[in-house]
């Protein structure tokens, strides 16, 4: 075992402990999302919630001494930098087409 | 003898090739000429076979039938297709055969002005037509014949219409169509009707059973009834005459083939293939008659007052074809399938006569013809011939079947019908006769030359200018015909055939006499004018009048089509709009109204959406682990 690493299913802290932060940044990163009128702040709202399913993971991943959680993580971090720039290309687009970001005046889906 | 069957299959198949030949292969339809060239080889061939098939078959009324199995059933077959040859369909099928060839080939001449698109169009029809006759006259049941019928109705309607671009052959078209329909569906009733009293549709089984005394015979009566109004339809009884004057806005020939010869005698036809069953209802048979006699009388009647030379023809087959029924009616059929035969030849010779007048003189009116005789010898002679045989003259073709028909009413005991029937052949004497005095002698009417008033249709392309005989394609046919016509009177004239009744010593004498003395009349009128036309139409103030008015005829159908018909179109159109579509306009619009409450959840806010799908999850959350 490599120094400086506690062994499989033991840590400082308990695993709700690391639930519960998980879960704390989901529902602020959701509470931005749905609250946020900048489109900016939704992706970043969005960015949060990722990064609370990629604490669950690797929590698990931790606790039950499976790597494949890790492994997970670091594709869903890739996948995060990608959508973030898609996401965020998008933004630009619409602001030079509609000159604004403010979500509530994109409404072209309203029925 | 199946030897019959066969040929009689033969020819029945021959023109059924020409249709598919034509009908199939584009390019040859539409060359014209070659298409009526093949036309005309296959309808020879046809005959060829026909004449066979009549030399072959047995005298006896009934042979067992060629059968195909149509529609089987486990106990025997619903339905059989077939052909029934015995003596009275052979000698139909020849006459079919035989016009429906000499029809053709005139035709070559008298639409050789055709556009070649047209022409080809016409040959298709032609043998369309001719299948369709002979697939009804070799009809072993019911089925089967109401299947001819109505295609032989088809055929009528596109030959009416075939110069369909003129809007009165396209009324006349649609015309004939419904007239004859409105009896065909009585028919079909008829045909439903005795087959649920008999379980079957087959002639020779009914007629096996009408020997054994086993059809039940109350109710009989509507049967035939319904049956007979198919042959009213079809034969231009009264009251549904009044398609077949109108019918004469076809090309002359197809007059002369379809609505004098062969489609419009299949009433009669029907009526003595099924006399046997009509023997059994007295009281319809009488009805046959009387309606037989009026129609005849009414329709000479309304023939002396025309001035177009095809619409006094028409109302003297209408004329014919009552005398036909009247025969049938006093049940004497064979009778009225004699007349049917000998008007099948001359009446195809006076149309085909008048066809090459009119191809002449580009005018169907009798007053703007005059004086003939010297320019068309030759049609004069086959017209007269023609005229003679329709009046009854001794040695020519009517005569015989004339004086047969109005003995077997004499001796059917219909007393009233018989008087309207004499005083008929007296008319139909003098109104063929002032056709004949009026365009062929006397003085040449001025406008007669060259004048192409009226004549719609593109004979009048034809110069008009140089009055002659027609050129051989037309010649030929019609003195074939004159020749039979004569023929065959003095072949019954010579050697009678046994009477199935005994008629009075007096009756020959009385209708020649009676026919000399309509001539005598039309010839005091128009040729020498000792009786002035005018005071003697003035005499007939009445008559006339009604004459020309159709006796209102057309009027009351007018009527009854504007007052009942239309009433009741306009009452079934209100409920089309307003309770049919009603329901429908009702449902939609609450459809509408539904989606128009719904789409107010698309807010288009990207954030409401959210909403939904946390709200969503949410659900499905405490769904999962919701304890069951």
């Amino acid at each position: 075992m490599p120094a400086g690493m506690l062994p499989v299913g033991t840590s400082a802290m308990p695993l709700h402990a690391y639930l519960t932060l998980a879960a704390t940044l989901f529902a602020i990163g959701l509470f931005g999302v749905v609250t946020r009128r900048n489109t900016i702040g939704i992706l970043l709202g969005i960015e949060l919630m990722l990064n609370a399913v990629n604490i669950n993971l690797v929590a698990f991943a931790r606790f039950n001494g499976d790597p494949a959680g890790m492994v997970f993580t670091v594709f869903t971090i890739c996948i995060t930098v990608a959508e973030v720039a898609v996401g965020l290309a998008l933004v630009i687009l619409i602001f030079r087409i509609r000159r604004t970001v403010i979500a509530d005046h994109l409404d072209l889906l309203r029925g | 003898m199946t030897d019959s069957a066969q040929f009689a299959l033969y020819s029945l198949l021959l023109p059924a090739g020409s249709f598919l030949l034509l009908a199939v292969v584009a390019p040859l339809r539409r060359s014209g000429r070659p298409a009526g060239f093949i036309s005309i080889v296959f309808s020879a061939a046809a005959l060829g076979w026909a004449v066979r098939a009549w030399l072959h078959s047995s005298r006896e009324v009934f042979q067992p039938p060629l059968l195909w199995e149509w529609i089987p059933a486990e106990a025997g077959p619903l339905a059989t297709v077939g052909v029934l040859a015995d003596a009275d369909s052979t000698i139909m099928l020849v006459l079919v055969a035989l016009v429906s060839f000499l029809v053709q080939v005139y035709s070559l001449g008298y639409l050789a002005h055709e556009p070649a698109q047209g022409l080809g169009r016409y040959y298709a029809y032609q043998s369309l037509f001719a299948f369709s006759m002979m697939g009804l006259v070799l009809a072993p049941n019911f089925v089967q014949l109401f299947i001819f019928w109505e295609l032989v109705g088809l055929c009528s309607y596109l030959l009416i219409g075939y110069w369909y671009g003129k809007p009165e052959a396209a009324r006349a078209a649609v015309k004939a169509f419904w007239t004859t329909k409105a009896g065909d569906v009585g028919l079909l009733i008829g045909i439903v009707l005795l087959w649920q009293r008999t379980g079957t549709f087959d002639f020779l089984e009914l007629l096996m059973q009408v020997d054994a005394g086993t059809l039940p015979l109350e109710g009989l009566g509507l049967v035939t009834f319904c049956i007979y109004l198919g042959a009213v339809g079809k034969s231009a009884q009264f009251p549904l005459h009044v398609w077949l004057p109108d019918a004469m806005e076809g090309p002359t020939p197809v007059s002369a083939l379809i609505h004098a010869a062969t489609m419009v005698t299949a009433g009669v036809y029907l009526l003595k293939r099924t006399d046997w069953l009509f023997a059994l209802t007295p009281d319809v048979l009488a009805l046959v008659g009387w309606v037989g006699a009026f129609t005849a009388l009414l329709a000479a009647t309304l023939a002396c007052a025309q001035s177009d030379i095809k619409r006094v023809l028409a109302y003297s087959t209408v004329s014919q074809l009552g005398y036909m029924m009247a025969a049938i009616g006093a049940g004497f059929a064979s009778a009225g399938f004699l007349h049917l035969l000998t008007n099948g030849l001359f009446k195809a010779l006076l149309f085909l006569g008048a066809g090459a007048v009119i191809h002449a003189v580009g005018s169907n009116d009798i007053f703007q013809m005059g004086g003939l005789r010297r320019a068309m010898p030759q049609t004069t002679i086959v017209f007269l011939v023609g005229a003679l045989s329709l009046a009854g003259i001794p040695l020519f073709g009517g005569f015989f079947s004339k004086d047969e028909v109005l003995g077997a009413v004499w001796a059917g005991g219909l007393t009233a019908p018989f008087v309207m029937l004499v005083v008929t052949a007296f008319l139909t004497a003098f109104y063929m006769f002032r056709v004949v005095f009026i365009a062929f002698f006397g003085e040449p009417a001025s406008q007669g030359h060259g004048a192409h008033v009226g004549a719609g249709h593109s004979s009048a392309a034809h110069g008009g200018t140089h009055l002659q005989d027609p050129l051989p394609t037309m010649a030929l046919p019609f003195w074939l015909l004159a020749i039979m016509s004569v023929g065959v009177g003095i072949l019954f004239t010579v050697r009678h055939p046994e009477h199935e009744f005994a008629a009075p010593g007096w009756l020959t004498p009385l209708v020649v006499t009676v026919s000399v003395g309509g001539i005598l009349l039309a010839w005091l009128t128009y040729h020498r004018r000792v009786v002035d036309a005018e005071r003697l139409a003035a005499a007939f103030g009445l008559v006339r009048e009604a004459a020309l008015a159709k006796f209102w005829v057309d009027d009351v159908f007018e009527a009854m089509y504007r007052g009942a018909l239309l009433a009741f179109s306009r009452a079934v159109g209100w409920m089309d709009r307003y309770l049919v579509d009603g329901i429908v306009n009702v449902l939609s619009a609450w459809t509408l109204v539904l989606g128009d409450r719904l789409r107010r959840m698309q807010s288009g806010q990207p954030q409401d959406y959210v909403y939904g799908v946390a709200l969503g999850l949410l659900l499905l959350l405490v769904l999962i682990q919701w304890p069951r």
